[in-house]
Formats: structure tokens, C-alpha cells, sequence
């Protein structure tokens, strides 16, 4: 098992992944639905839509599924998705929770990489089963009881990663908007880490925080974000997997930004 | 949810002739926030500083801003487009807004977010510096400048050396106010009356050859009280317009009002000194000026004309049918240009808002489209393609389809200006931006906009006095504030009538007070009157102008004919009678009047 490593990789470039592929040495998930997958994707590449994750993602059913990908303690594994990296991030973050250490998310998204005319391949291929150990790392989840009594402490940062006018209109009390768009740049999934540093440095979102991110619902855009704190260094990092829509219906409090009708200005 | 692609764009459409961006500026930017954060600057400073950079202060809350960003003469590029959609993605609320100036607005983002925006508008030559505060604002442009076959010549290169001379000048940073330049086409676009210096294109006849020069008007403005400008000379020459706005500018910062900051625009300065006392101090400024400056000071006017060539299309048109909507479209959004075979074509939007993508769609059809490789943001909160040729127009109709940028009215009074008013600004009372959209919703379903009779009309509405959406020129304006009946408070404005903006440039006259959920059937009823009582030729627009002129002899003479005929409407039921009445557009909470500090006059 990996340790605390100051500076993480957390993305994979597209000539790595190229040569990785070729030397069979990594094990390629693509999180989009099955029937676009079949149609094309990386070469060698296994799937496991996010659907098919979510539908039951208890560490023993993901056990289950990283096995069946062929997946042990050792794979090098990189996630890529067509949506911008937020899936793929959601994915990569169950992996590492119930202990694979070395995964990362491709630095774009797959769509790209076929209008930069890289291979594909409508191939499935063989896979035999693999044996993952069990190693649940607690302390990368947060449930909504942990963040109900960290929000108490003020050395914790909560990170908001939905669109700012859903922010707006309500949020978890304590939270800072940070629109998930913000964090990538005009083509990767990530901004470059000085760049992203910058952004949180401004923020005075710092690394040595407890800092936890949440978004809509399942924990893709705030899973994205929990890779962006991680490509800055940020060491103490946390998903609150089941994000805003569990928090309201467990009818925990919200906050609102009060006396302005700021839907109205917007042009959707 | 709305992600643009990640795929880089062509990049062989037109490019800005001129960067108006400092990078610096964004670290300093940034470091100042910080420092402000950690207390080590007091407000006052920190809010001046703030302005001078182009950052307003939000409704309510001290941790957003909205970010003004600027166009000179309204000129905006493919790429900035891109990175103005980005932008509005990532920092904002995934739109971004056309204001009245040729600014283009990010409301909603955070304080500490604003110096990475500055950083990416440096990459495509766009800068907020001095956007606000007291300094020279967005130096504005007639979106016909070059197009307009009644202009005499283009002002746009003057508007442009204009806006780069001033901008971070230091004689321009610390002004007793802010100070507006407005450039213009014709007589007939105008604007140019109603603002501190209007300037529009004219030549005369000296000794046999002709002679650029300007009609210049002085100490206009639109506010909590409004002023309709002088013209300070019959004809001024090029050559003096540098010095002229010197001049004026030298005298309002010698003796403008910094005190009483309520009225402390230069137009108050005017009025109380007399405009023949004013007149005289410029030209006498003038004089000094021109006499101690000509040999270094000059503008740098760029006369270098654009390279108009018509976008190469891979498909032809032909088979290609004409969608629905088109004829009305093309007559109430485009206008012919002074160049035979091409159309300038203005987009509707709702109060000037736009999403991130159609700012994305706006860079392709720049490219696909405008022989100029460049839009014109106008004067009422909207966008121009200009140069697409006609052959083009059937296919520029159905992208815009595609994109929802496609809805008629854009020319016509359908499509009302408003202000930010309860979305975003402090000293709101009212959400008037959001009645101009429900106004427009409303006429575009009644086909008002193909009336002949009301295309030359307008109808704009600010939240409060302060006029910033012009209220005061529009045909029939509008301004918020709070009504009451016993203890109930409702939304309400005050109606003004016939004011205009061109070469008559008018104030509009006060009518009565409407309530917000009154505006629409009262609009309808003034238009059911004109229909009643209008003679042969005329447009809303022009029987308003005999009633405020007390030239009109129907049934309706004068503004308290039209008060009487309207009274019955604005009677404020009780709330238990219709609980609607006192809510707000937009709002689901009873309403009342609540304002925070303005930064105006900051
Ligand atoms: C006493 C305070 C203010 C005065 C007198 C004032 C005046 C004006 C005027 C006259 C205009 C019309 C453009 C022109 O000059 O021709 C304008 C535009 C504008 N002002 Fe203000 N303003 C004030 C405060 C504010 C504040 C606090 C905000 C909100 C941040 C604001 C937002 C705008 C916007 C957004 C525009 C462009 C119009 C639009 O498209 O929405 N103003 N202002
Ligand atoms: S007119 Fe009033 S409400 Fe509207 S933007 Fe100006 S200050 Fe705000």
C-alpha cells in the first residue's frame, strides 16, 4: 500500500498512456455506457459504465467488479471518460477508497482523443480474473454525520463544486463555490498544477486543510475536484460521496444568498 | 449542464488591432485581495481600487463582484467571444451580459476569482480597467459606425484612439466622476446628447477640400436627474478633438464637484456654471491646451480600413429551404448597409443576456458569416454581425435557430432594455431586468413586433432612479421603486413618456406610477389609445412626440389625458383579493425595498 506522497500524479498524458498500452503494463477503464464503448474506445481498454458502479458501490461489490476487470494490488490503472473527467474521477475515487493505490485519470477526455485522431478499437478484450486485497481508506470519504461535525471545526474547508446559480439558491452551510468548470483548462481535464495552484492559493484554499468537495448528487464533479486538490499537493482531501441530494433529504440545514433574484439574469 | 469543447479553434479569423490588457494588473489584482482579506487595507481604498480595475460590488454580499469588461466601440473578436464564454462558465453563472455602454458583464463571481479572469481576458487583449469608478468608461461607438449610409464618415478609429488615449492616463484616474464618450454614426442613431461628450461625424468644406470634423455636445448625462447636452461649436475639426476632450476633461477635474458626490457629474457642473460660461472656459482651455500640447500629444487615429472578404463556404445553398420565422426576422433584425449586397445583422437577446454557449456559437458565426471578421456590441444591451452578405442571410437564420439566438424584434420596441436591477445590483428596488424579459415575452407572442407602427419606438426600464437603463430617452420608460397600500408593500414604477435619443434628444415626461404587475396591460392600453387616435404616417413614437409637445388635437391631448385613461388600471387591489400583485417578478417572497451601499459615485 501506498502512502501520503506530497505531490500526487493524478493524471496520465496521452504519450504515457500510448506507450503503457503498448507494453500491456496498465490497465485502461472506460466509464462511459456500454453501448458507446462497444462502438469504439481505446485500445485494450475494459468498461465499467459509472451506472453500473453506482447501482451498488459497497467496497465488497466493487471488490467484486475490480477483480473482474483484472485488476490486482499492483495494476497501474488510468480511468477516461467523455465528460470532461468527472465520471472517470468518481470511478478512479471508488478504486483508490477500497485500496488500489495507483490510479489515474487520463489527462482528456475521450472525445478528444479521437479528434486528435489517436487509435481506437471496437475489440473487447480478454480478460481473466484478478485478486485485489481489501484495504478500506476511510479518511479520502466523508459521510454526511463526519461533515456535519468537522463543518464545526474551522480548520476544515467544504468545497461546492455545482454551478454557481445552484449554489446560490441553496448550499451546505460553510461552503465556497467552486464551479467544476474551474478547474480544467482549455484542453485537459485539469488545469496544469501551477495554474490550479494559483486558483486555490487565491482561494486561500491551502493543502494543509482538511478540505472536503461535494456537488449534486453522486460525487462526479466534487470527485473531480477531489483529483484537483490532490494534483496541487493538498494531502488531507475528502468526498463527500453522496453530496447535496442526500444532505437534503436527510433535511440537514442550507443556506441561500438572500434578497437577489440572480435566476433571473441568467439567459438559459 | 453546458461544457464547451476542448478541441482548439481556427484561428484565421480577424485579430484585434489594438490590446487594451496589462497582465500585471492580475497579480496585483490578486494581491491586493489577499491583503484587503487580511485587513491591511481599509475599505474605501480597497473599493477605489477595485472600480478603477473594473470590479463592481454585488447586491447584498461582500463576497462577489461583477466584472465589467470592456469594448471600445464595441468591437468584439471570435476568440474573445470563446474566452468570454469560458469565463462565464467557470467564474460566473454560465451567462454573461450585453450592457447599454459596450460593456460586456460576469455578475456573481468571486471576489478572489476576479484576478484569473483578468488573466484571461489579457491573453485576448480585453481589459475591466478603469470600467467603472471615476474615470473615462467605455468609450462607445454607433454598432452602423462604416455601415450607416447617413453617417458622413466612420468614428469608429477616433472612438478607438480615444478610448487608448485615456485609458490608464493618469490625468484620467482620478476624476471628480466618472466621465462617458460617446461616439456615433447619424443624427438619426444619436446618443450622443444625453452623455458627457457626444460626438458625431461630420465634414465641411474648407477652402475647396473637405475636412473631417465632429459635432461635439457637452454635459449630457442620464441619472437621478438628467441632462440633455450643448453643442459647443457648429464644426470641429479633427485635428481638435483630442484637445477639445482635454480641455473639457481639465476643466471638470479643476472644478467638478467632489464633495457632494450625488452630483458631482460634470452635466451639474454645466447647469450650474450656465453653458455659455462652460462654453467659453473650453474653448479657452482649448486654446492653451492646443497651444502647449500639439507638438507630442496627438491621437493615434488608425484609419486603415478593414479587409472586408466574405467568409469561403464549403456547401452551397442551393435546395436549402427558407425556415419559418425568416421574413420576420430579417425585417425586424437587420438592416441594409451602405455597402450594396450586405446586411448588418442584430441579435435579440433578452436584456442582453447570453449563455456561455451561444457566446461560443457567436465566434463561429463571426467566422462563417461576417465579412469583417468581428461583431459590434450596440447600444441596447445586444450584438451586431455586420457584413453578411445576402446571399448568406437564409443560412445565418437557421444556425441562429440552432442556437436560440434566432427570435425577432431585436430593431423593434419587443425587446426592452433593463437594467440589472434585483438580479445582482445594490441599489435596486425592483427586478426590472426581469420585466423586460416578461415585456418581451409577452409582445413577441402577440407579433408586436412586426408593427410597423411600433418599430421605431422603445420601451426601457431601470430598477431605480439612477437611470442606468436609460429610462429617461426611451419612448416609454420606466423606473422602480416601492408602492404601498396600507401596510402592504408592492413593486412599482413610474412611467415617463416621449423621450428620444436621436437629433430631438428629449427627456421623457413623467405619467404616473405603474405597478410592476400592471406595466404590461398598461404598455398594451397606451398602444390601444395610439391605435385609436393615430393619423395616417404616424408610429407610436411620433404621436407621443405631439402629445409631450402639446402639438397633438385627437381626443388625447396631452400626458394627463393618457394619466386619466390609464388611472383605472393601476388601482392596487387588496392582497387578499390577488396576493399576485405583491410579489415581484421573479420573486416568491412578499416584497419589499432593500438596498445596500451603491458604488456609483465611488
Ligand atoms: C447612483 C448610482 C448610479 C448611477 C447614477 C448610475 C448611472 C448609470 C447610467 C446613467 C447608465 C446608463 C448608461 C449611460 O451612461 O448612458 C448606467 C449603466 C449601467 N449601470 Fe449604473 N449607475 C449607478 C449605479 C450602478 C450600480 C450600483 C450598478 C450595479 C452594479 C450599476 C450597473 C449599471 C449597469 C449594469 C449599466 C449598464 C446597463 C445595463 O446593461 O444593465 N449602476 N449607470
Ligand atoms: S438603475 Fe438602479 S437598479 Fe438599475 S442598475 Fe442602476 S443603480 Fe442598479
Amino acid at each position: 500500500m501506498c502512502c501520503l506522497t506530497p505531490s500526487v500524479k493524478v493524471t496520465t498524458d496521452i504519450d504515457s498512456l500510448r506507450s503503457e498500452i503498448r507494453d500491456k503494463s496498465v490497465r485502461v477503464i472506460d466509464v462511459r455506457r456500454e453501448g458507446d464503448y462497444k462502438q469504439d474506445h481505446i485500445p485494450n481498454s475494459v468498461n465499467l459504465p459509472l451506472a453500473t458502479l453506482l447501482s451498488d458501490d459497497s467496497p465488497e461489490r466493487v471488490l467484486k467488479l475490480v477483480n473482474s476487470l483484472g485488476i490486482d494490488d499492483e495494476t497501474p490503472v488510468v480511468v477516461y471518460d467523455d465528460t470532461f473527467g468527472a465520471l472517470a474521477s468518481r470511478v478512479a475515487w471508488t478504486l483508490e477508497w477500497i485500496g488500489h493505490s495507483d490510479v489515474t485519470l487520463l489527462e482528456t477526455t475521450y472525445g478528444n482523443w479521437k479528434s486528435l485522431g489517436l487509435e481506437t478499437d471496437s475489440l473487447t478484450p480478454e480478460i481473466s480474473n484478478k485478486e485485489h486485497s481489501m484495504n478500506l481508506q476511510s479518511d479520502i470519504l466523508a459521510t454526511s454525520d463526519y461533515l456535519e461535525s468537522a463543518k464545526l471545526r474551522d480548520d476544515v474547508i467544504l468545497i461546492d463544486n455545482r454551478e454557481r446559480l445552484n449554489y446560490l439558491e441553496q448550499h451546505i452551510p460553510g461552503a465556497v463555490s467552486l464551479p467544476y468548470r474551474t478547474l480544467a483548462s482549455a484542453d485537459g481535464i485539469l488545469r496544469p498544477k501551477e495554474d490550479m495552484k494559483r486558483l486555490f492559493d487565491n482561494r486561500g484554499i491551502s493543502g494543509d486543510s482538511e478540505i472536503i468537495t461535494y456537488c449534486g448528487s453522486v460525487g462526479t464533479l466534487s470527485g473531480l475536484a477531489y483529483y484537483a486538490l490532490k494534483s496541487t499537493g493538498a494531502s488531507n482531501a475528502k468526498l463527500y460521496v453522496r453530496s447535496f441530494k442526500e444532505w437534503k433529504n436527510l433535511e440537514k440545514p442550507t443556506d441561500k444568498q438572500e434578497d437577489a433574484n440572480y435566476w433571473d439574469l441568467s439567459a438559459e | 449542464m453546458s461544457i464547451s469543447k476542448l478541441t482548439p479553434s481556427s484561428s484565421d479569423s480577424a485579430k484585434p488591432k489594438i490590446n487594451w490588457a496589462r497582465i500585471d494588473e492580475a497579480d496585483n489584482f490578486a494581491n491586493t485581495v489577499k491583503l484587503y482579506r487580511q485587513g491591511k487595507y481599509d475599505e474605501d481604498s480597497f473599493r477605489r481600487f477595485r472600480l478603477q480595475h473594473g470590479a463592481y460590488g454585488t447586491r447584498m454580499t461582500s463576497d462577489y463582484a461583477m466584472v465589467r469588461v470592456k469594448l471600445p466601440a464595441g468591437e468584439i473578436y471570435p476568440k474573445q467571444f470563446e474566452t468570454l464564454s469560458r469565463l462565464s462558465e467557470q467564474y460566473s453563472i454560465g451567462s454573461a451580459h450585453f450592457s447599454t455602454r459596450e460593456n460586456i458583464q460576469l455578475h456573481w463571481v468571486v471576489l478572489e476569482d476576479v484576478s484569473e479572469i483578468f488573466r484571461s481576458l489579457a491573453e485576448v487583449g480585453l481589459t475591466s480597467r478603469e470600467a467603472c469608478g471615476n474615470s473615462v468608461r467605455n468609450v462607445m461607438c454607433s454598432p452602423l459606425s462604416g455601415v450607416c449610409s447617413d453617417e458622413k464618415f466612420d468614428s469608429t478609429p477616433y472612438a478607438l484612439a480615444t478610448a487608448k488615449f485615456f485609458l490608464r492616463n493618469p490625468m484620467a484616474q482620478s476624476l471628480p466622476r466618472k466621465f462617458k464618450f460617446n461616439f456615433t454614426c447619424c443624427e438619426k442613431h444619436g446618443m450622443v446628447r444625453m452623455v458627457d461628450v457626444g460626438l458625431i461625424p461630420e465634414i465641411q468644406q474648407i477652402n475647396g477640400s473637405e475636412q473631417k470634423g465632429f459635432k461635439i455636445f457637452l454635459g449630457g448625462g442620464l441619472g437621478n436627474r438628467s441632462f440633455i447636452g450643448h453643442q459647443l461649436e457648429d464644426f470641429t475639426p479633427e485635428e481638435d478633438l483630442l484637445y477639445t476632450s482635454i480641455a473639457v476633461m481639465r476643466i471638470f477635474d479643476r472644478l467638478g464637484d467632489r464633495k457632494n458626490l450625488a452630483r458631482n457629474r460634470m452635466r451639474y457642473l454645466v447647469n450650474d456654471m450656465g453653458w455659455e460660461k462652460f462654453q467659453n472656459l473650453v474653448l479657452k482651455e482649448r486654446a492653451i491646451v492646443r497651444a502647449t500640447q500639439s507638438v507630442v500629444t496627438k491621437l493615434k487615429v488608425d484609419t486603415t480600413p478593414d479587409k472586408i472578404t466574405r467568409p469561403l463556404k464549403i456547401s452551397d445553398e442551393s435546395g436549402s429551404s427558407v425556415p419559418d420565422g425568416y421574413a420576420r426576422w430579417l425585417k425586424t433584425n437587420t438592416m441594409k448597409q451602405k455597402q450594396s449586397d450586405y446586411r448588418s445583422v442584430f441579435i435579440t437577446l433578452e436584456a442582453g443576456d447570453i449563455t456561455s454557449n451561444q457566446l461560443n456559437s457567436m465566434a463561429t458565426l463571426i467566422r462563417e458569416f461576417s465579412s469583417e471578421g468581428k461583431a459590434r456590441s450596440g447600444f441596447v444591451q445586444n450584438v451586431a454581425l455586420r457584413y453578411v452578405h445576402e446571399d448568406d442571410l437564409v443560412k445565418l437564420y437557421s444556425k441562429l435557430l440552432e442556437t436560440g439566438l434566432a427570435k425577432s424584434g431585436g430593431l423593434t420596441m419587443t425587446t426592452p432594455v433593463g437594467c440589472s436591477g434585483t438580479t445582482s445590483c445594490n441599489l435596486a428596488l425592483t427586478n426590472s431586468h426581469r420585466l423586460a424579459k416578461e415585456i418581451q415575452r409577452k409582445f413577441l407572442e402577440l407579433k408586436l413586433d412586426e408593427d410597423d407602427d411600433l418599430t421605431d419606438s422603445s420601451i426601457k426600464i431601470s430598477g431605480c432612479p439612477n437611470s442606468c437603463a436609460q429610462h429617461g430617452i426611451a419612448t416609454i420608460g420606466f423606473f422602480g421603486g416601492g408602492g404601498r397600500l396600507g401596510k402592504d408593500m408592492y413593486p412599482n414604477y413610474q412611467m415617463s413618456l416621449g423621450g428620444r435619443f436621436d437629433a430631438d434628444t428629449t427627456l421623457g415626461q413623467t405619467c404616473l406610477r405603474v405597478p410592476a404587475k400592471r406595466v404590461i396591460p398598461v404598455i398594451l392600453k397606451i398602444i390601444e389609445m395610439f391605435k385609436e387616435n393615430k393619423q395616417s404616417g404616424d408610429t407610436l413614437k411620433s404621436w407621443i412626440h405631439r402629445i409631450v409637445n402639446d402639438s397633438e388635437d385627437s381626443n388625447i391631448k396631452s400626458i394627463g389625458d393618457i394619466k386619466k385613461v390609464l388611472e383605472p388600471l393601476v388601482v392596487p387591489p387588496t392582497k387578499e383579493d390577488d396576493p399576485d400583485f405583491y410579489l415581484d417578478y421573479g420573486s416568491d417572497t412578499s416584497y419589499h425595498t432593500k438596498t445596500g451601499k451603491g458604488e456609483c459615485a465611488a
